[in-house]
Formats: C-alpha cells, sequence, structure tokens
C-alpha cells in the first residue's frame, strides 16, 4: 500500500496517457503515429528538449504558485492571472517606462516587475479574503479574466506597437531579454532554483512550518497563534510573484512581445502539475516536465498525426481526476497531501 | 430600446439558465466550477445532433442528456469519492475542452457545417402587445425556459418538500442526514440537474445563436454563470436579474459598436468579473452562502 500511494503519481501520468489514448483511437485518431510524434517532438534530440524545457519553465513556476497556495489551504486557482499580470508589468517597463536603460539594470527591473504585478493580483485576492471573507475560489478565477482583459486593453491601447498595426506591444528592446543559449533562456534555469528555494521555504523555515500548519488545519493552527488570514495573504502574494515572473520569462525571454492569448492557460495546467507532484516542490519539477513534454510534442503531433493538440487537455483532466480520486482512496488527505481537510469554525470569514 | 431589451434577454438566457442550475447545485452545497465544461458538452452534443438529425429539438434534447452525463461525472468524485469539487471542476472544464474539441476534429474534419437553428417563437396575443410584446414574447424558447424557469426554481426551493431538503443538505449536511434525508442522493440528483441546464445553455449558444460549433466556443460563460449565482446572492431573481444585467452589457457593446464608437472592449468583457469582485467585497449581511457550500460530506466523521 506504501508502495501504491509513492507510485501514485506515475501511475496518475500513465494512466492519464492511457485514457487520452483510449479516447483517440475511439474517435478514429492513428493512436500509434500520435504516440510516436508526441515523444519524438518533446525527447528526440535537441531540438525536442530545447522545446520541452521551454514549455517546462513556465508551467514549473506557476506550479509552484498553485502548490504553495494550495498547502497554505488556499484554493488559488489565478495562476492564470497572476501570470498575465506579471507580463503586463514587465512589459510595461521594458517598453514604456525604462525602454533606454542598459542591460544590466533593465534585466533586473523587468524580473522584479513580473514578480510584482503577479503578486499584486495574489495580494488582492488574498487581502479581500482575510478583510472580507471572499472565498478565493471566485476571487481569484474572477481576477483571470480582469487580467486577460487589462492585458487585451493595454495591447489595443498604451502598450500597443508604436507601428499601430497589430494588438501587440513593441517588442522588447535587446538589453530587457533574458541571457540565453540558443532558444533556451535564463528563466527556465530561475524555474527550477525557484523549485529548491520554495522546498526549503516549506520545509525548512518557521514561516514554511506555519504556512503548512495553516494548511493542515486552520483551526489548531489559530490555537497555536498563528492566524491562517495572514497566512493565507502571504500565500497568495508568493504564489502571484511566482506566477507573475511565469508571464515575464515568456515575454522577456520566448515571444518578445505581448499579445492577448500569450498564455495557452498555463496558469490552469499548473493545477494539474501540483497536483500530480502531490503539493512538494521538488515534485513539482518531475510533475512540471512531464507537461511541458506533453505540451511541446502535442504540436508535432498535430503536425505528423493530424491529431489536434487540444487532446492534451484530456491528459490534463484525467490527471487531476485520478490524482485526487486516488488520494482520497489511499488515505492521502489525511497525511497532509491535499489540504484543506478539516474546517475553521472560528475563522472570522464567511464562504462567499 | 425595445431591441436593446430583447437583445439583452437573448444574450443573458445562456448565462442565466446555466446559473440556475449552479443554483441549485450550490444550495445543495456543492461548489461547481465546472460549468464552463458542462456548457461546452452541451453546445456540442446539441450541435452534433442537430446536425445529424437536422432537428434542433433532437440537439436540445442531446445536450440535456450530455450536461447530465457530465453532471453525474462530477457526483462520482465529488460526492461518491469526496474529492474537493473545485478539483474535480477544473478537470471537467479541462476534459470537456479536450473531448469537444476532438470530437469536432474528428466528425467534420475542419469544415463545420452549419446547423439547423431554433430561431424566436412569437406567442400567439401576447406578442402583439405594444412595446412588452417584441421584448419579451417574440424570443428563442430557450429565453423563455429560462424566465419561467427561474420562477419555477424558486417556488421549488421555497414551497416544496424536496426544495426543503435540498437547502437543508446545503445549510447543514448532518442535520439533514439525522432527518433521514440521504445527503449524497441530493447532491446527486442536483449535479444532474445543474448539468442538464448547463448543457441546455450550451445548446443556446450552437442551435440557436449562432448554428455552429467552434473549440472552447462558451469562452468564460460557464464562470460568468458562477458570478451570477454569487451576484444574484443564491435567489432566482437575483440570478435573473443579474443574467439580464451581464445580458446587457454585451448587447449595449454591440450596439455601440455596430454605430462605430471606438468602444475599448475589454472593459465590457471585464465588466461581469469586475462587478462580481464588488459585490463580494462590499456585501454585508442580505443573502448569503449556503453553510455547508464546498464541503463533502462523510458520514462517519465527526
Amino acid at each position: 500500500m506504501r508502495l501504491l500511494v509513492r507510485l501514485q503519481p506515475v501511475l496518475a501520468a500513465l494512466g492519464a496517457l492511457a485514457v487520452a489514448a483510449g479516447v483517440l483511437v475511439a474517435f478514429g485518431y492513428p493512436a500509434q503515429p500520435a504516440l510516436r510524434a508526441l515523444v519524438a517532438g518533446s525527447l528526440g534530440g535537441a531540438d525536442a528538449w530545447v522545446a520541452t524545457l521551454l514549455k517546462t519553465g513556465p508551467l514549473l513556476l506557476a506550479g509552484l504558485a498553485v502548490a504553495l497556495s494550495f498547502r497554505c489551504g488556499v484554493w488559488n486557482i489565478g495562476a492564470e492571472g497572476q501570470l498575465y499580470a506579471g507580463a503586463l508589468a514587465a512589459t510595461w517597463v521594458a517598453t514604456r517606462a525604462l525602454p533606454g536603460a542598459p542591460a544590466l539594470l533593465l534585466v533586473p527591473l523587468v524580473v522584479v516587475a513580473a514578480a510584482g504585478g503577479g503578486l499584486v493580483f495574489g495580494a488582492l485576492a488574498g487581502g479581500l479574503r482575510a478583510a472580507r471573507g471572499v472565498n478565493e475560489v471566485i476571487s481569484t478565477l474572477m481576477l483571470n479574466f480582469v487580467a486577460i482583459q487589462l492585458v487585451a486593453l493595454a495591447v489595443h491601447g498604451p502598450l500597443q506597437e508604436l507601428a499601430g498595426a497589430y494588438p501587440q506591444s513593441d517588442a522588447l528592446p535587446a538589453a530587457a531579454r533574458l541571457p540565453a543559449w540558443g532558444r533556451l533562456h535564463a528563466g527556465v534555469a530561475a524555474a527550477f532554483a525557484a523549485a529548491l528555494a520554495c522546498q526549503w521555504l516549506v520545509f525548512r523555515t518557521p514561516t514554511g512550518f506555519r504556512l503548512r500548519a495553516v494548511g493542515l488545519s486552520p483551526r489548531a493552527a489559530r490555537f497555536a497563534g498563528i492566524s491562517p488570514e495572514r497566512y493565507g495573504v502571504l500565500a497568495l502574494a508568493l504564489a502571484g510573484g511566482l506566477a507573475g515572473l511565469a508571464g515575464g520569462f515568456e515575454v522577456a525571454g520566448v515571444t518578445g512581445r505581448l499579445y492577448e492569448g500569450l498564455s495557452p492557460g498555463h496558469g490552469y495546467t499548473a493545477i494539474a502539475v501540483a497536483l500530480l507532484a502531490r503539493l512538494h516542490p521538488l515534485g513539482v519539477i518531475p510533475a512540471a516536465l512531464f507537461f511541458g513534454a506533453l505540451e511541446a510534442g502535442a504540436g508535432a503531433m498535430q503536425r505528423q498525426a493530424g491529431v489536434p493538440s487540444v487532446a492534451t487537455e484530456i491528459v490534463k483532466g484525467v490527471v487531476v481526476l485520478l490524482s485526487v480520486g486516488f488520494a482520497v482512496a489511499t488515505g492521502a488527505a489525511a497525511s497532509g497531501a491535499v489540504p484543506g481537510a478539516e474546517d475553521d469554525p472560528d475563522a472570522a470569514t464567511e464562504t462567499a | 430600446m425595445e431591441e436593446l431589451l430583447a437583445a439583452s434577454l437573448r444574450l443573458g438566457a445562456p448565462l442565466l439558465l446555466a446559473a440556475l442550475g449552479e443554483l441549485i447545485v450550490e444550495r445543495a452545497g456543492v461548489v461547481n466550477i465546472g460549468i464552463e465544461g458542462m456548457m461546452l458538452v452541451g453546445a456540442f452534443a446539441a450541435f452534433a445532433a442537430a446536425v445529424a438529425t437536422g432537428s434542433p429539438g433532437i440537439g436540445v434534447g442531446a445536450a440535456l442528456a450530455a450536461g447530465a452525463a457530465v453532471g453525474l461525472l462530477f457526483a462520482a468524485f465529488a460526492v461518491g469519492r469526496r474529492a474537493d469539487q473545485i478539483v474535480v471542476g477544473m478537470a471537467v472544464n479541462l476534459l470537456a475542452l479536450g473531448a469537444t474539441g476532438l470530437a469536432a476534429r474528428a466528425l467534420y474534419a475542419g469544415s463545420i457545417p452549419e446547423a439547423p437553428r431554433w430561431g424566436e417563437l412569437a406567442i400567439p396575443g401576447l406578442a402583439e402587445l405594444p412595446w412588452l410584446g417584441p421584448v419579451l414574447f417574440v424570443q428563442t424558447p430557450f429565453v423563455y425556459v429560462g424566465l419561467v424557469g427561474a420562477a419555477g426554481v424558486g417556488w421549488f426551493l421555497t414551497r416544496t418538500r424536496p426544495g426543503l431538503r435540498l437547502r437543508a443538505v446545503g445549510e447543514a449536511a448532518r442535520a439533514a442526514d439525522a432527518e433521514g434525508v440521504s445527503v449524497a442522493r441530493v447532491r446527486v440528483a442536483a449535479l444532474a440537474f445543474g448539468g442538464a441546464l448547463a448543457g441546455l445553455a450550451g445548446a443556446s449558444l450552437s442551435v440557436s445563436q449562432t448554428g455552429t460549433f467552434t473549440e472552447g466556443m462558451t469562452a468564460g460563460r460557464g464562470f460568468i454563470a458562477l458570478a451570477i449565482v454569487i451576484f444574484g446572492r443564491w435567489r432566482p431573481v437575483g440570478a435573473a436579474a443579474a443574467a439580464l444585467f451581464f445580458g446587457a452589457t454585451t448587447a449595449l457593446q454591440f450596439r455601440l459598436q455596430a454605430r462605430g464608437y471606438a468602444v475599448p472592449y475589454p472593459v465590457f468583457l471585464m465588466l461581469p468579473y469586475v462587478v462580481t469582485l464588488a459585490v463580494l467585497a462590499l456585501a454585508t449581511g442580505g443573502g448569503r452562502a449556503p453553510a455547508d457550500l464546498g464541503r463533502p460530506y462523510a458520514r462517519e466523521e465527526r
């Protein structure tokens, strides 16, 4: 049984792939060429690996954002919006506020702006939750759409390229671009480093201990003098910062511009990433690599086997279902893999 | 003015239908953020069945059945396995997007046919009423079902015994259980109903408003329905008012664009979410969420 619990993420990932393959066959798609293209496009050769790592970067950061907040019992569905807020702030700094600054100054500022933009959106949901008892599921979900439309507004208005041809920002100046080796930019390495930092924060610091305590039992935490509200704000702010970095790295490392639809739902995929990792910061690394490979391979699958890349959504959905369905079955909820197992009747908050 | 109001009702109908389903689900103590996915499945099922049979009516029936089936899938995990409702809802959205996208490409290979549509249906007599006639009584059946449904849901919740039981399950599941009400059965039934209405809402997009299906065509309307339930303070009349309001903002946006105003349309698209956040932040007293909302119920736990 212990072994089964250990292997649960692997089984969930394999099970999801099997279900997706079954669905493909049921719809009459060629499953074997699809799988071959998927593997070749994600792991077959250096280019494929670079593509996988480029997709892994934002999923890693956003996955950490979700894992960190779920750990604290905060249901942050808002990584998508926090990512866009980070991308928006980074683009503003690079193309409007300080476009002429030298790289030594501009790159750090762009990174700080990205984290800051996401942090503001996360903290907004956290503040509403702590002060007004607004349920964070609803607020983060609503803020996703607010952020997405703010980006739309920006690229049709104040941040639109000076040429005015397309609804997109100007290209970020070279001095704002992240250092890169070929297509692989430094943001990917930073994402891996962030996983180590989160691991240290969650398991090696008093703050991390309190975050986990609140997640396991807000009531017990309150008796121990830890404010669940305050740590909820902290968790959401941290999560927002991480997801914001993901957005900033995308514009400063990959696309070079801000436009609508910048994220193909990384913030939602991040939920699957975090659950597959069982909310473990180090576990987010293999989980993000799995989904990164899936997204990188999906393009090849669509081109070579004619299977629409939207098929990957099925894998994500099944991973999520198997992760939670199975976690309950193996009693993982009690061991803290799934937070919020207990209510907090003393909370000053109303569920709304 | 009449035109604008009629358009508000037409555009608000899918929102209202989905919101009424969600309202029943939430009053039973379950948060379903998978409505978006359920709507998408309904939109596709209606489209596929209408194209195959040439009858939009059969399409609507298929949408109801498909939506209810997704509701039961949700229930299997959220009620049966007591998995977290938020997570199950996200999974439903992802699965629905993937499955409908795959199915559409598999069935139509890139060339989407046109589906037969349900158009406006003038109610004899009432349609001739001055002013009110064209606004209220020359509408698609979806509008009528939504308006009558809002009244029906209100009557069901406050005037019937099953409605009372459903509210008891949402407010105090343990007490309801002690009274002999099966919490699981009520929640499963509520989810099937909520799924069916979300499916119907999806059908109104594919076999009434557009006559086509595109990947992810619900475009966040399921989340607006979620907002409408909160904005309407968990009451059908409130939900109807909120759906009309959000329908009106969309209608107004189209109208202004058609007249050539440079409308910053993202502002309109953002509005439902900003308004809901503001309502949540500022609300005091009045309607509030069911007490046991979002809590899986386990008999043996204390």
